[in-house]
């Protein structure tokens, strides 16, 4: 027989539950992946699964006929299939089933389960896991419909929160500075002064985001020239550098001076030459290299190490803050969800447009009795008979169908015509 | 039915104003579309207004004061419209829009009497030009002095390193001080013409009308002063950030200081 009960659960461990030589154990070859996926569609319990393989997660998802049944043989699958006893991984496990599975996914997928909130790098993993899934047929009704959500879930969440718009290191928190002064960064220019490795990543995470026009300074200038080289820019003598000050949009210092190499009056110069157009300092040598009095001039704008620190830490805070939003969202579609999953089980749907059938058949049927009060009570019995006959003959096709389609694609929308067509839900 | 529908226009700023707000703190992207939606309602209600009070008055909507903030309230929703057409300013709404409220609001205090005009024909043309380049002008001024606070307040945090809701919500620097510097460019000469168109209409009366009323006249030259160091600096000296806002601030602080005075 067909189960018309859809029953949602998953299993996994995190990097929460588990460390990671157990996690590493655990993941799931990606290439090997499908292979797993098919074998796991075989067992005739599990109608759909999905298995999210990352270095941080591994989750199986699954539509199952019984829902303990199903959690034990997903636990025993994952211990089987990589040669593990079961009894020593039991306590790193969990497990969740219907709405506890659907809200674990949405916070997985829009990164409020990550190790660092709101990265953006899960939703990725998340959809390839569903496409390979797909592809390899494991797939239903239930989880395209959950995973599909899952992803808008996520773009909602990306959206109307702020949870992934906040740098959380150095240099993001740095590029997203340099974003609120220049817009575009297309058209700006970077200097480094010093070579440091920091100073030298941030200039790349600035070009990734189209700074075009690199210089670079170094004390030894074979250093300077060849990160200029790396970094498709041009080299300054070192002694010159202050010269081309003005030159820079952005400046990134990292020198190991023991001073201040750039003074107050050294920008005032700059600035003047670029005709106030503004230039901004990140400053990430200790000891600083760059006069603090600096940040006074009027469209300069100075970050030192421990400020762009502090935008961090502000940043991971408030991305905190903006996960309870997020979390709000989560609720709300789950409850979306599960109004339309629980529209999938057709068996109370049948029952009631059976009764409602039954209580017209009866009410007709009663009504025309009384006028034929010459008929006996066998002949009135006989009537009823026919009648219920009649009524389960034009039902039944449809609630077999019904039964057959809500295993199907479009099995919801067969369940609200028919509750449509039949009134049900007055 | 021109007082349904101006009361209908107010109602649909106010709630636009209130929209872009929350839009601010907490941004729902329904949200804005909603409010987007009533600043369309109000600007069509007001449209209506204006019509069928010129077909009343037989002439423009800039001879009373009422009128004239009507038709100001009218021209920034315009200008912003076109404004976030073209450059898609984030949040820029909630700064004009509140701002268009207050301006109909306080109209919605003035005389509704209608000011009759005797005026012969070429005078007429000289003071219609003169009123509608000016309001015009005034309209862009509005744009920039949004503009320059929300430039104040975004600068502010990125120069104090406190880096709150604003720093994200709002643009950057540079689109804001080249937004400031966009509608400069086209309301200064704008408010430049319709000074000159009003200096001539002014002569033409022969000074019969009214003289050269210094109360009167001052402010306004004031006003032009501000405008075209804002303008002049920034094409020839570089003014530009935060100087550039606070004239683009002060100028339109002028102007309702000017509008204040001959409406009083």
């Amino acid at each position: 027989m067909i189960s018309t009960e859809p029953n949602l659960v998953l299993v996994g461990v995190n990097h929460k539950s588990t460390p990671v030589e157990i996690r590493e154990k655990l993941a799931f070859n990606q290439v090997k992946l499908e292979a797993s996926l098919e074998h796991l569609v075989g067992y005739p319990e599990i109608t759909e699964n999905i298995i999210l393989s990352t270095c941080n997660r591994v989750e199986i998802y699954a539509r199952v006929d019984n829902t303990d049944q199903g959690i034990q043989l997903l636990k025993d699958f994952i211990c089987d299939y990589h040669g593990i006893s079961r009894g020593s991984l039991d306590q790193y496990f969990y497990s969740y089933c219907d709405n506890q599975a659907i809200e674990h996914l949405f916070r997985v997928s829009a990164s409020l389960d990550s190790m660092i909130l709101g990265e953006a790098q899960i939703l990725g993993q998340v959809k390839d896991a569903y496409s390979t899934a797909r592809a390899s047929s494991s797939t239903g009704l239930v989880l395209n419909q959950l995973f599909e959500k899952a992803f808008n879930v996520a773009k909602k969440i990306r959206e109307e929160t702020g949870i992934s718009e906040r740098g959380v290191s150095i240099s993001s928190a740095a590029v997203e500075l340099a974003k609120k002064i220049f817009e575009d960064l297309e058209n700006h220019s970077v200097m480094l002064v010093g070579t440091g490795e920091m100073a030298e990543l941030a200039a790349k995470h600035l070009i990734s985001y189209g700074v075009k026009t690199v210089y670079v300074a170094s004390r030894t200038f074979e250093r300077a020239a060849s990160l200029a080289q790396s970094l498709n820019g041009c080299a300054l003598d070192f002694e010159a550098f202050k010269e081309d000050l003005y030159r820079a949009d952005i400046v990134i210092t990292s020198t190991s001076a023991p001073n201040f190499i750039i003074s107050k009056e050294m920008i005032e110069h700059a600035i003047h030459k670029r005709k106030n157009k503004p230039i901004f300092l990140i400053d990430i040598a200790v000891p600083r290299d760059i006069a603090p009095d600096v940040n006074d001039l009027e469209n300069v704008y100075l970050y030192d190490i421990d400020d762009l620190q502090n935008v961090v830490n502000a940043n991971m805070e408030e991305r905190q803050k903006e996960a309870e939003n997020a979390m709000e969202i989560v609720q709300q579609e789950v409850t979306k969800f599960n109004d339309w999953f629980s529209t999938l089980d057709a068996v109370p749907t049948i029952v009631e447009m059976r009764n409602r059938a039954e209580v017209m058949r009866k009410s007709e049927v009663d009504k025309t009795l009384k006028t034929l009060t010459h008929l006996s009570a066998d002949d009135q019995k006989a009537v009823h008979q026919l009648t219920q006959s009649l009524v389960n003959k034009i039902l039944h096709k449809p609630t077999i169908n019904l039964k057959k389609k809500t295993q199907s694609q479009d099995g919801h929308v067969y369940l609200k015509a028919i509750r449509h067509l039949f009134h049900l839900d007055d | 039915m021109d007082k349904v529908s101006f009361n209908l226009s107010l109602l649909s700023y106010l709630v636009a104003s209130l929209g872009y707000f929350v839009y601010l703190a907490y941004r729902r992207p329904l949200v804005s579309t909603f409010a987007g939606w009533m600043v369309a309602i109000g600007l069509l209600c007001q449209t209506l207004t204006i019509g069928i009070r010129s077909s009343q008055t037989g002439h423009g909507p800039y001879t009373s004061s009422f009128e004239v903030a009507l038709f100001l309230a009218w021209l920034m929703v315009v200008v912003y419209i076109l404004t976030e057409w073209k450059y898609k300013i984030k949040n820029l709404g909630a700064f004009v829009i509140p701002l268009v409220f207050v301006v109909l609001l306080f109209s919605a205090f003035l005389s509704k009497d209608v000011v009759l005009v005797y005026e012969s024909s070429e005078m007429r043309f000289w003071l219609t030009l003169h009123r509608t380049l000016s309001i015009l002008g005034y309209a862009a001024f509005s744009i920039a002095f949004a503009a320059g606070i929300m430039y104040l307040i975004q600068e502010h945090q990125v120069k104090t390193k406190k880096l709150g809701i604003m720093y994200f919500r709002m643009p950057s620097l540079e689109v804001l001080d080249d937004l400031n510097f966009k509608v400069i460019i086209i309301g200064f000469p704008l408010f430049t013409l319709g000074f000159m168109t009003g200096s001539i209409s002014n002569m033409q009366l022969n000074q019969s009308f009214f003289s050269w009323d210094l109360t009167r006249t001052l402010p306004l030259v004031a006003t032009w002063l501000i405008y075209s160091l804002v303008f002049f600096g920034r094409m020839m000296v570089g003014l530009r950030g935060k100087k550039a806002a606070q004239g683009a601030i002060l100028g339109f602080v002028t102007v309702i200081g000017t509008y204040f005075l001959h409406t009083l």
